[in-house]
């Protein structure tokens, strides 16, 4: 393991930790500016010009209130909770692909942390631990209100997991890796998943709403029914960290979407733009592009939020188990039939 | 290196699973319980048995253990309202416990000092490889278990189901 190695890896990842906590702070303000031109208003337009430094004027916000804690919460898990709640976040984004290789002289510089072969099993994983912040802050707080929450929390994850593992199985048989560099490198120019999968992606879209816990599935924060949602009783900072990573989780679940469905880097006619550019320059319109879809995906997360509203809790319960697991099952079946037919002739 | 991260992260497994014991509150013990996991996680990278550990990390850290979690949180259990022990229990619980401590003393003596473990294969462990052995030389046991898992499934559901007078 020579020096260069390390440093190379540990840049990457303070580069991919602040652009995530970069877009994370901006997502707040995109969410305001797309649910004010949704409808028909200006949205915060006070902080410098556009608004734009109405992030840091929140953030200063959050940091300046006072902190408190409740006299019957249990302390110490009280403050893990938000504290796993943005490592959960963070954590998922060591095994995107953000780009192509770069290679600088003989050197060879992926854009991407580590190339685990359990890649995709590596995010669902961390997808899953994801609502121990949430059941952890919701229990400690010793709150009626944030331990329903945190039970709906629960069983809302754990019933969409199983819709999703099953849409990534059928992803599995069409690329026939798990390992997320290879899928996104075999979805090269215009071979997106997207082409070969479309219900598999329409289910694993509906199952990551679902797992950020966003609109319409935002059921553990349901102001009407819960007061809060599982940040009751939080103030200053933990409650940001609560809101933050929700808007982190968003952030990584577009860039896995993107990579998975969306061929990540690939764009048509990335041959020629490489054959143009060089090594150095090509990677990075690659990685551009992948920004700019996950930014698409981003805004069709807040679209939805703005347009639908809040399913009931039965509701739920039942699209997730018996609307999209079997249809899932469904998905697997007919793609295994159609590769078995392909091979065949 | 390896074997002392090995050390090192066994005694963190023995510390945490000791803590589930210990510990006077049944959420906190499940808290301990799903650290624990997380170390024997890191034991199967070590084996560099890749899927194992990423398998026991989702099955157990994520599905099982939120559902233990879910459920002494809906219980609620608290120290006044759990019921007092017999002492004939305690004392029945004591013999069971040192006749333990004994079998376990007297197998490990047995066994001596075991031989480091080595490794036929030591790629086995990764996707590719290992489902080429399950689905290959194994192929019976691998799908009775799963007949045996879709039994369980069958009879938790019927279980749930109410009678239809």
């Amino acid at each position: 393991m020579d020096i260069a190695f390390v440093i190379e890896k540990f840049v990457l990842v303070a580069i991919i930790f602040g652009i995530s906590l970069l877009i994370a702070m901006y997502s707040t303000y995109a969410e305001r500016k797309v649910a004010a031109f949704l409808q028909d208003r200006l949205g915060p337009d006070r902080a410098g010009p556009f608004g734009i430094l109405q992030p840091l004027a929140d953030g200063v916000k959050m940091f300046m209130k006072e902190e408190i804690i409740p006299t019957n919460a249990s302390k110490w898990l009280f403050m893990v909770g938000p504290g796993l709640a943005m490592l959960t976040a963070c954590i998922g984004t060591a095994v995107i692909p953000w780009g192509s290789a770069i290679t600088v002289g003989d050197r060879v510089i992926p854009l991407q942390v580590t190339d685990i072969n359990v890649g995709i099993l590596y995010i669902f994983g961390v997808v899953s631990l994801g609502v121990y912040g949430v059941m952890i802050g919701g229990w400690a707080s010793n709150n009626k209100y944030s331990l329903l929450s945190a039970i709906r929390a629960a069983s809302q994850n754990i019933s969409y997991e199983i819709a999703m593992g099953l849409s990534i199985i059928a992803l599995l048989l069409v690329t026939n890796s798990m390992s997320l560099g290879e899928i996104v490198a075999n979805q090269h120019g215009w071979r997106w998943n997207v082409l070969y999968q479309p219900l598999g992606f329409l289910l694993f879209m509906v199952c990551s709403f679902a797992e950020t816990n966003r609109a319409p599935f935002d059921l553990p924060e349901c102001e009407t029914e819960l007061i809060g949602g599982y940040h009751t009783e939080y103030s200053s900072m933990k409650l940001g960290f609560y809101l933050f990573a929700e808007y982190i989780n968003m952030f990584v679940s577009a860039a896995v979407m993107a990579s998975l469905y969306f061929g990540g880097y690939n764009y048509p006619g990335m041959d020629w733009v490489l054959a143009q550019t060089g090594t150095v320059i090509a990677p990075l319109i690659g990685t551009a592009v992948f920004f700019l879809k996950i930014f698409a995906f981003i805004f069709f997360f807040m679209w939805v939020r703005w347009t639908i509203p809040r399913f009931r809790y039965d509701q739920l319960m039942h699209l997730g188990w018996k609307v999209l697991i079997p249809l899932a099952i469904a998905n697997i079946i007919i793609t295994s039939i159609v590769i078995a037919i392909i091979e065949k002739f | 290196m390896g074997t002392s991260v090995f050390y090192f992260v066994a005694a963190l497994s023995v510390i945490f699973s000791l803590m589930v014991i210990f510990s006077k509150n049944p959420v906190h013990s499940v808290l301990y319980l799903i650290v624990t996991f997380f170390t024997l996680t890191v034991h199967y990278i070590l084996l560099n048995a890749q899927f194992l550990a990423v398998v026991n990390f989702i099955v157990y850290m994520g599905a099982i253990m939120v559902l233990f979690l879910f459920v002494l949180m809906l219980l609620n259990l608290n120290k006044e309202n759990e019921p007092l022990k017999s002492n004939l229990v305690k004392v029945v619980g004591v013999i069971a416990g040192c006749c333990l401590v004994v079998t376990i003393i007297g197998s490990l003596k047995a066994t001596a000092i075991s031989d480091p473990v080595l490794l036929k294969n030591p790629n086995l462990g990764l996707v590719k490889n290992l489902g080429k052995e399950l689905f290959g030389p194994y192929m019976l046991p691998f799908e009775l278990s799963s007949v045996l898992l879709l039994t369980a499934m069958v009879g938790a559901v019927l279980l749930t189901k109410k009678e239809k007078v």
